[in-house]
């Protein structure tokens, strides 16, 4: 047994491990106009987007940089005509693919030639269980296309995940989502409180629940999660507003997984656009492993050097890893900064203010703003 | 024999649920079953890290040990017997009779065999 070489106190900065996943961001246009978008207010228009041939030498360049998984998201992918494509190059580069789609435009025959390519699974969209609510929440009637696009999925025999955003306009239907996931025949459902990036930011005030609807979502979750235990799988991706609690955001800043965007900018987290500027590095100029182990925007906050106070000190740091970037500079315009988040960070009264607000009867009056048609 | 990592790199807490889909007609220890991994499960070399992982939609699974070779060998063709004795014969003298059915069931118990 020889013991691990212990790093040099200074020098070269050791090559971090390899990322294990890819979010490609293929299109930002979208047949829906969802209040909670995450998506940046600016969208990529559709003639900077990369051509299949540019996303086959990503998904080249992933592979050989270590990538295994990849969630093929918008936008709607299936608004690209190449999408077949698409997949079939990030299968020959050995990576799986699930389809991250609001299941509007998946047809049979699409279904079909998206498996031949090598599609091994689909995570479909669910505003509501409720039509017309749902019409409401996304900004378009798409409830009869998801409905389809589960029965076709499940004929194909791929497994089948819900993804549900969670606001004050559907936490209450927890139960009845479950239920539609059962009748669905889906593996699994993700029930996601917003998280308040891009569009949602804009529509904070609108979706942001009552602490109290929030836990009552959350005890039906664990009441469901333990009835239906193997036979679907129940996720709970918590609201961190309300909880004060930082997340263990993208499992720490470029250590696990990377987002390309449709103009082919490479992104530590789908949010960090904003934060980054014209410092986000793109595929179409460099090289996917330099941009992973080498860019400044990928090293800026990976580890621990970076933190401030609280953090730096805090036994959270390695769990939580200092919350998101992305948040702290959303709220505070200073992306180093303990995220708001966080009960213990200096900047936390932001939030605290923005959810006492929620608890007023008057927070439920206020209405959406929709991004404009074919945005 | 397995350990289970997450796509977030953080280890995945064991599954003690037992999918529906499991019990038709295949209880525990049940040596006439076919194993073959479901579709939605990818087994792979990782030539980038030298490890042999199973990849799920939202899950990496890294493989320790003989799990690959295991895994490799649930075909959908072999039944419990089969595999056991192909694996006595590359392991002579490893507990192969005692432990391999028990690691088939556990894997079909997370939904990875039918």
């Amino acid at each position: 047994m020889t013991p691990p070489t212990p790093p040099p106190a200074a020098g070269p900065r050791p090559a971090p491990d390899p990322p294990w996943a890819l979010l490609a961001e293929l299109t930002h246009g979208c047949p829906l106009r969802c209040a909670y978008c995450s998506n940046p207010r600016e969208l990529v228009r559709r003639d900077a987007e990369l051509t299949a041939e540019e996303w086959a030498e990503v998904f080249r360049q992933a592979g050989d940089l270590g990538v295994v998984q990849s969630h093929l998201s918008g936008g709607e992918p299936l608004l690209r005509r190449d999408l077949t494509g698409i997949v079939a190059a990030a299968d020959r580069a050995g990576i799986h693919t699930q389809l991250v789609t609001s299941g509007v435009g998946l047809h049979e025959d699409r279904l079909a030639a998206l498996v031949d390519a090598g599609l091994r699974s689909v995570q479909l969209s669910v505003q509501h269980t409720d039509p017309r609510r749902a019409e409401h929440i996304a900004g378009a009637r798409a409830s009869g296309a998801k409905e389809r696009a589960a029965r076709l999925v499940r004929a194909a025999g791929l497994p089948l995940g819900l993804n549900v955003v969670l606001h004050r306009a559907n936490l209450d239907a927890v139960d009845a989502l479950v239920d539609l996931a059962l009748t669905w025949g889906a593996d699994r459902i993700e029930l996601a409180n917003t998280q308040f990036y891009g569009w949602a930011l804009r529509n904070r005030d609108a979706l942001l629940p009552h602490p109290d609807q929030v836990a009552r979502a959350r005890r039906a979750v664990e009441r469901r999660r333990a009835e239906l235990a193997g036979r679907l799988e129940l996720v709970w991706v918590a609201p961190d507003y309300v909880d004060a609690t930082a997340k263990p955001c993208m499992g720490g800043w470029g250590a696990v997984s990377l987002t390309v965007a449709p103009d082919g900018t490479v992104l530590p987290c789908p949010a960090a656009a904003d934060l980054l500027g014209d410092a986000a590095p793109n595929v179409r100029e460099r090289r996917l492993a330099w941009i992973w182990r080498e860019s400044e925007a990928f090293t800026r906050y990976r580890g621990e050097a970076w933190m401030p106070d609280p953090c730096r000190s805090c036994a959270l740091r390695s769990v939580d890893f200092g919350g998101c970037r992305c948040q702290a500079y959303a709220l505070t315009g200073d992306a180093a900064r303990t995220d708001p988040a966080c009960r213990h960070a200096p900047d936390h009264g932001l939030v605290r203010a923005l959810v006492d607000a929620a608890r007023s009867p008057a927070a439920a009056a206020g209405g959406y703003a929709y991004r404009e048609e074919g945005a | 024999m397995t350990d289970l990592v997450r796509p977030d790199g953080r280890p995945q807490g064991r599954s003690d649920r037992c999918p529906g889909r499991c019990s038709a007609g295949h209880p525990d220890g049940h040596l006439d079953w076919r194993p073959a991994r479901a579709r939605s499960v990818t087994l792979r070399h990782d030539r980038v890290r030298g490890l042999d992982l199973l990849v799920l939609p939202e899950r990496v699974v890294v493989l320790r040990g003989a799990a690959a070779s295991i895994l490799a060998l649930c075909d959908g063709e072999r039944d419990v017997r089969a595999i056991v004795a192909e694996l006595e014969r590359r392991h002579p003298g490893a507990p192969v009779a005692d432990e391999v059915p028990v690691f088939l069931d556990r894997l079909r118990h997370e939904g990875w065999l039918r």
